[in-house]
């Protein structure tokens, strides 16, 4: 047995983590830490061909394969939308193609953060969401 | 004051409405403005009691319907200032329906290979793409007029442009960005002294500043209703018959036909003629009590009062904020309509958008349709907060303290 937590155990986590806070405030609070903390990618990685156009903000996500898994490395230039993508890296980053594919990304929601998926947003992260999936499909077939 | 502000928001059913449990501050009126209880209230009864499409039977149903329509463009006809003689008002869905059919058709008509039309850099993409894709298809020029680094456009500039190559100028008498009053009669002038005809996109004009189109003698004017209290999917674009009668029709389909054979169609007259289809006859039967209610706004010495004070209020109390930088300041504060682009330095638009509407302040932020002229400023996009005569100081006030709020979240 892998030692390496499921998408459901880490998405549980975040849940439980989020469930603290009463007030959009705090949350709001948390997730711009969250923002500020999440480790760069590599400007080496910082290229167009990373690169997530949404209207709103930018995205760069890249991503390797090891060992059957996919590792996310994720930066945004608005610290909201970089928090809730730290918050996905925990999740998918160092999960199976197949598992990412079956997964519905419903904890964002669940912890209530559904409006930023919203198109209207036109966010990045919706793209983002996207591209994680497509790297799935992609590696999955390989 | 603020009884004035609060007499024009009761007539606004959707002003009195909260979100997130905390009472609404619209402030993206510049994308749309919110509609008053008496253009909901005859959409309404329009749909329940006249719906019939227009121009075309004999029965009463259709002939109310066709009257209401048309008594909806001669409420854009007087609100223009338009002489029926000269001048004809079209109805298209949008401005952007307006920009595109004028684009094509004035391009069929009058632009060659080689020829130039001259934008400023300050459109919409409405104002900008349409152009780009009449240029390609024959083979002419886009001329871009730069700004000046307070946001305004410098008439010598667009002057120094004109030439024999130039068949159009065509730009917006406010930006949706920088919210200052462009010299459009001058411009008009100047264009006009080389026999070169203007179009002014009046999409944030129509709100804030002159339309009288006889005495702008501008050759084109064109803007959407939803800006102007009237519903979506409501646009005019006013033209000179000189022009519209000479450019070919846009769409081809039912009513902008004389007679229909397989060998020879004929086209009905203006404005018609540009109508193709069942058009938005419900939506434009509307531009009746939103124009009125525009109109009364426009004369009230009061609300141009409050208006300025708005202006001034927002343009002193803003830059207050650290690192805070206001794009499109005219010095002459004259110029400028209750619309304020901002960035602040070490935040990014979209994140004090997301803490501002989570605080009940509907601001809009990002490009803003307007790429070019965002990017001349800032490589992030601009936060925007447009305001209408039915927007109070307190909600300019709220907007201040949700933005200092945001920003030390986030700095």
């Amino acid at each position: 047995m892998s030692n390496i937590k499921t998408i459901e155990e880490l998405s549980a986590e975040v849940i439980e983590e989020f469930s603290v806070f009463d007030e959009w405030l705090d949350k709001y609070e948390y997730i711009i830490e969250l923002g500020k903390s999440l480790p760069l990618i590599d400007e080496k990685d910082k290229i167009d061909d990373n690169l997530i156009n949404g209207c709103q903000s930018r995205v760069w996500l890249a991503c390797t394969m090891q060992e059957g898994r996919l590792y996310f490395k994720a930066d945004s230039d608005a610290i909201i939308t970089k928090g809730i993508i730290s918050l996905l890296i925990r999740v998918y980053s160092g999960q199976r193609p197949a598992d990412i594919l079956a997964s519905d990304f419903s904890f964002i929601d669940r912890i209530g953060l559904k409006e930023n998926l919203s198109p209207t947003r036109a966010g990045g992260l919706v793209a983002m969401i996207k591209q994680i999936k497509l790297y799935a499909l992609g590696y999955e077939s390989k | 004051m603020e009884n004035l502000a609060s007499d024009i928001r009761s007539l606004f059913p959707a002003l009195s409405s909260t979100v997130y449990g905390r009472p609404l501050v619209y402030l993206d009126n510049a994308a749309t403005s919110q509609r008053p209880a008496k253009v909901i209230e005859l959409q309404a009864l329009l749909s329940e009691k006249e719906n019939a499409n227009v121009h075309r039977a004999v029965h009463k149903l259709s002939q109310d319907a066709t009257d209401r329509y048309e008594a909806g463009r001669r409420a854009v006809e007087r609100f223009l200032n338009v002489d029926s003689e000269t001048g004809c008002v079209v109805f298209t869905s949008g401005a952007t329906a307006a920009f595109n059919l004028l684009a094509n058709c004035f391009s069929a008509r009058y632009l060659h290979k080689g020829d130039q039309i001259l934008i400023s850099q300050a459109e919409h993409h409405s104002n900008i793409v349409p152009w780009q894709l009449a240029c390609e298809r024959v083979g002419a020029e886009l001329v871009v007029v730069p700004v000046e680094a307070d946001g305004t456009l410098s008439v010598a500039e667009v002057e120094k442009r004109l030439n024999g190559r130039v068949k159009l100028v065509s730009i917006a008498q406010i930006t949706n960005v920088l919210g200052v009053i462009n010299p459009v009669r001058e411009i008009i002038a100047a264009a006009h002294a080389k026999g070169i005809p203007v179009a002014v996109d009046g999409a944030q004009g129509i709100v804030h500043a002159d339309s009288d189109v006889q005495a702008l003698d501008c050759d084109f004017y064109i803007f959407s209703g939803h800006k102007i209290y009237a519903p979506t999917g409501t646009g005019i674009l006013y033209g000179k018959r000189c022009f519209l009668d000479e450019m070919p029709p846009y769409m081809g389909g039912g009513d902008m036909v004389d007679t229909v054979s397989f060998e020879k169609t004929t086209y009905n007259a203006l404005p018609l003629k540009y109508e193709a289809g069942t058009p938005n006859f419900t939506g434009q039967a509307c531009f009746v009590p939103a124009l009125e209610l525009a109109e009364s706004l426009r004369n009230n010495q009061e609300v141009k009062a409050q208006e300025r004070a708005l202006v001034r209020y927002l343009a002193e109390e803003l830059p207050r904020i650290d690192g805070l930088h206001l794009w499109g300041l005219p010095a002459n504060l004259e110029t400028k309509i209750p619309l304020f682009s901002l960035t602040v330095e070490g935040t990014h638009p979209s994140d004090l958008a997301q803490i501002l509407d989570k605080l009940g302040i509907a601001v809009r932020s990002g490009w803003m349709c307007a790429e070019p002229l965002v990017r001349r400023f800032s490589d992030r996009g601009m936060l925007r907060a447009s305001l209408l005569p039915y927007n109070t100081l307190s909600e300019a006030e709220a907007f201040v303290a949700g933005l200092k709020r945001a920003v030390k979240m986030l700095k």
